[in-house]
């Protein structure tokens, strides 16, 4: 089969691989319709998450048709059209069973290495490097998907690959950032980051009843969608304006109350600190840039809620401890659980409260992946995200 | 009784039987007792070296903070100078910690830590257009040799044991002095009763599902079994092993009989995990991989980490309890690295733990 593989710093190929084999009892092959391009995959792609290898099949965003079933699978057959959330999850050890699906304890057989720099490991993740597993991804022809009872959620005929396809990841992924906000009737919340996981955010904290919902980039036509499509109050450019001044402005000197980082470990940033982080980067002292991390700390209203999604790989610097602290802020972060939002993000869909497909802009074939990571990375033509069709 | 008493009334049983297991371990073992020390001595004196290093650092520092940022290139103004100081503070007492302790892992270990912050520093003078760039470049092209060599001494002191003293079967055990061999300890909660955790392990005949270098084990009568490990190159190595204690739902003891070619021996011991969270399995075992031939053949065959293996096995053995199967990846089907793509032929492939046929039904 044809599969969109990492080939080191900056370099994705497609290439002819082996297809699929059930390696499980509660295996299935999917043949997957359509798969998407994630700004955790331009982590990737820019070589800042470790353990990859050459030859590694990306993907992590993706549905389509089951094929092939495993002895023990005894919910899906052949023919099923399911979407695949990101996580691989078992759904009986203790972290499956209390909803924390992306900690499952089961699915990453390279836990050592996680352990290693994370203490202890969260689950397995397809397409996502060795030390989340060594799972092939879905930016190819065909899947295979692990506890296939478990995942993979069917979906109904009427609603189309581009309306339910994000219910894999980053439309769980933005609705629990602003769950985690526990957002309350009257609360501002603040969205650093307007790519599709931004979006999402902000569309969602309307679901959970914001009052309110700023968004930041630097990016116009991000912004402009952020306003226009996910529905932002007041938007932020941090290039012409300076953020906490802004957000001081339009919460009437409180601050945001909830903040949710969708930017994640490669922040962009302007002078000094900008070029510190970039150059501690550099030398493998730190290993992620948390810009925006730091700046939604400073920015949230005392006693608010900082909510991370956007994703850190390691180790940070000049963390504002101190404001946490003394200002009794909470921090809550996480890989998303999808698992346990699919179902109710799937009938919110289906009752027409949202439709997810407002943040594609592009849509190629599988074979132009490598041109899709270029255009989401540098944000050229107006790119926000990129659907490849897969078969 | 609180739950607190009775899991250190617990401990302390345990430990005070375990502590007669391995006083014979040491006896029938201290022949291997000289063979790590020469590498040992030359990273001591290479960790003195460093001591005095960063005392003399950190005098200067202190005595000397404006010329010192001056050599190596970085603005000489208030801040400048109170970081100076404070690094100073820091080297002393690294430095101090190193020649006083004996065995000085830790203390080499704030040194790396000390290198880490220094090379901060460094890399923030380099973002700044007002200083020395070159300067700034050699200086931190100097303190990441150091750093490199305070690495390379801080693992290989903490190599020579598990660099933490440990009390262990009501005794104080000091890795890397009088024991040889190597020792591991480690744990895991499975979501599955007491029973049913020390039931699956205590029929050995199960432990090649999930132990991965494990062949076979043959149980001989209800003490004695045999125990058939891979080796590289398709060969293998055996020996036979005893149970010396054995107390349902609670621990498993075991050693190996006189004269095997790996000395081994290990407790398991199996706990209730507190809030309905199954049971706590938690394994420590020691095993002296002989010298000669066979040596080099049987540390390959238990690699570099133990404890990862361990770790491994006993990861696997959770999936086998929870899950009935152990779970694999396109990349962990393989020996050493491979990229995440599917497999070739499944022939290929070692599917541990699988039994009876992977095929799925195709459309
Ligand atoms: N937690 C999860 O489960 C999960 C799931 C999916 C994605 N993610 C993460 O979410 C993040 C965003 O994903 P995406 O697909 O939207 O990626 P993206 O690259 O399209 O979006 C990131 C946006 O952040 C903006 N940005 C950069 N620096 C900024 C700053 N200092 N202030 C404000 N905005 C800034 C960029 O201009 C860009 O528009 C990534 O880190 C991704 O890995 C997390
Ligand atoms: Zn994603
Ligand atoms: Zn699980």
């Amino acid at each position: 089969m044809k599969a969109n593989c990492w080939m080191g710093k900056k370099k994705v190929q497609i290439q002819e691989v082996p297809d699929p084999k059930i390696l499980n009892s509660q295996d299935a092959i999917v043949r997957i319709t359509s798969t998407a391009i994630c700004g955790s995959d331009l982590h990737l792609y820019n070589g800042f998450i470790p353990t990859m290898e050459r030859g590694d099949i990306l993907g992590h965003e993706f549905m389509g048709e089951v094929v092939e079933v495993g002895r023990n699978v005894k919910n899906l057959k052949i023919g099923d059209r399911v979407v695949v959330p990101f996580p691989i999850s078992c759904g009986v050890c203790a972290a499956c069973e209390a909803g924390m699906f992306s900690l499952c304890e089961n699915s990453n057989p390279n836990a050592w290495i996680a352990e290693k720099l994370l203490g202890h490991s969260p689950a397995g993740v397809y397409g996502y490097s060795h030390m989340l597993g060594g799972f092939a991804g879905g930016q190819a022809e065909f899947a295979r998907v692990p506890f296939a009872d478990v995942g993979p959620l069917k979906v109904p005929e009427d609603l189309t690959d581009e309306q339910v396809l994000f219910l894999s990841d980053i439309f769980p992924t933005g609705y629990m950032g602003a769950e985690m906000c526990d957002i309350q009737p009257g609360d501002v919340v603040a969205v650093w980051g307007a790519g599709p996981v931004g979006l999402f955010a902000v569309a969602s904290a309307y679901l959970l009843g914001a009052e309110r919902v700023i968004a930041i980039d630097r990016f116009k036509y991000r912004l402009q969608l952020a306003k226009d499509r996910a529905g932002a109050s007041d938007v932020v450019n941090y290039e012409e304006l300076n953020v906490q001044d802004a957000l001081l402005e339009l919460t009437g000197g409180r601050g945001p109350d909830k903040c949710i980082d969708a930017v994640g470990m490669e922040a962009h940033g302007h002078g000094v600190t900008y070029a510190y982080d970039r150059a501690k980067q550099a030398l493998m002292l730190e290993s992620d840039r948390p810009i925006a991390l730091r700046e939604a700390i400073l920015a949230c209203r005392n006693g608010g809620v900082v909510s991370v999604i956007g994703v850190y790989g390691g180790f940070i610097d000049k963390f504002p401890m101190g404001a946490i602290l003394n200002r009794s802020l909470t921090i809550r972060a996480g890989q998303c659980h999808v698992h346990r939002y699919m179902r109710p993000l799937l009938e919110r869909i289906q009752k027409g409260e949202i439709d997810p497909s407002f943040v594609i802009t592009h849509r190629l074939p599988l074979d132009q992946a490598p041109k899709g990571f270029d255009m989401f990375l540098n944000k050229e033509d107006g790119c926000e995200k990129v659907v490849l069709s897969a078969n | 009784m609180t739950i607190a008493t009775e899991q250190t009334r617990r401990y302390g049983e345990i430990g005070e039987r375990r502590a007669g297991t391995y006083q014979e371990y040491q006896g029938y073992n201290r022949r291997f007792s000289d063979r790590p020390q020469h590498r040992e001595e030359g990273a001591e004196r290479r960790a003195r070296g460093l001591g005095w290093f960063s005392i003399g650092l950190g005098l200067a520092q202190i005595g000397a903070p404006r010329a010192l940022a001056r050599l190596i290139g970085i603005d000489d103004d208030e801040e400048a100078r109170n970081t100076m100081f404070a690094l100073g503070l820091r080297e002393i007492s690294s430095g101090i910690g190193i020649l006083s302790q004996p065995r000085s892992a830790g203390w080499v270990w704030t040194r790396v830590g000390g290198d880490v912050m220094d090379l901060a520093l460094l890399g923030k003078a380099m973002g700044a257009q007002e200083n020395d760039r070159n300067r700034v470049a050699v200086a931190t092209a100097a303190v990441a040799g150091v750093t490199v060599l305070d690495f390379i001494t801080g693992q290989q002191l903490s190599k020579s044991g598990n660099g933490t003293t440990r009390f262990e079967g009501g005794r104080v055990i000091q890795p890397g002095r009088s024991t040889t061999g190597i020792h591991v300890t480690e744990a895991i909660t499975i979501k599955r009763p007491r029973s049913e955790v020390y039931g699956f392990w205590h029929n050995f005949e199960n432990l090649p599902r999930f132990m991965a270098h494990l062949e076979s084990v043959e149980v001989l009568d209800d003490k004695r079994s045999r125990w058939k490990a891979k080796a590289p190159a398709g060969a293998s190595v055996e020996w036979e092993a005893e149970i010396v204690e054995d107390r349902p739902n609670e621990l498993i003891a075991w050693r190996s009989l006189p004269d095997s070619s790996i000395p081994n021996l290990g407790t398991v011991r199996f706990r209730e995990a507190p809030g309905n969270r199954g049971t706590e399995v938690l394994v420590a075992l020691r095993y002296d991989p002989p010298g000669g031939k066979l040596g080099a053949l049987i540390a390959k065959l238990f690699g570099e980490e133990p404890e990862q293996q361990v770790k491994g096995d006993l990861r696997r053995f959770k999936q086998v309890m929870e899950i009935g199967e152990i779970v694999h990846s396109d990349a962990s089907i393989h020996r050493g690295t491979h990229s995440a793509q599917p497999p070739e032929n499944l022939n290929d492939v070692e599917l541990l733990g699988m039994t009876g046929s992977p095929q799925g039904v195709r459309s």
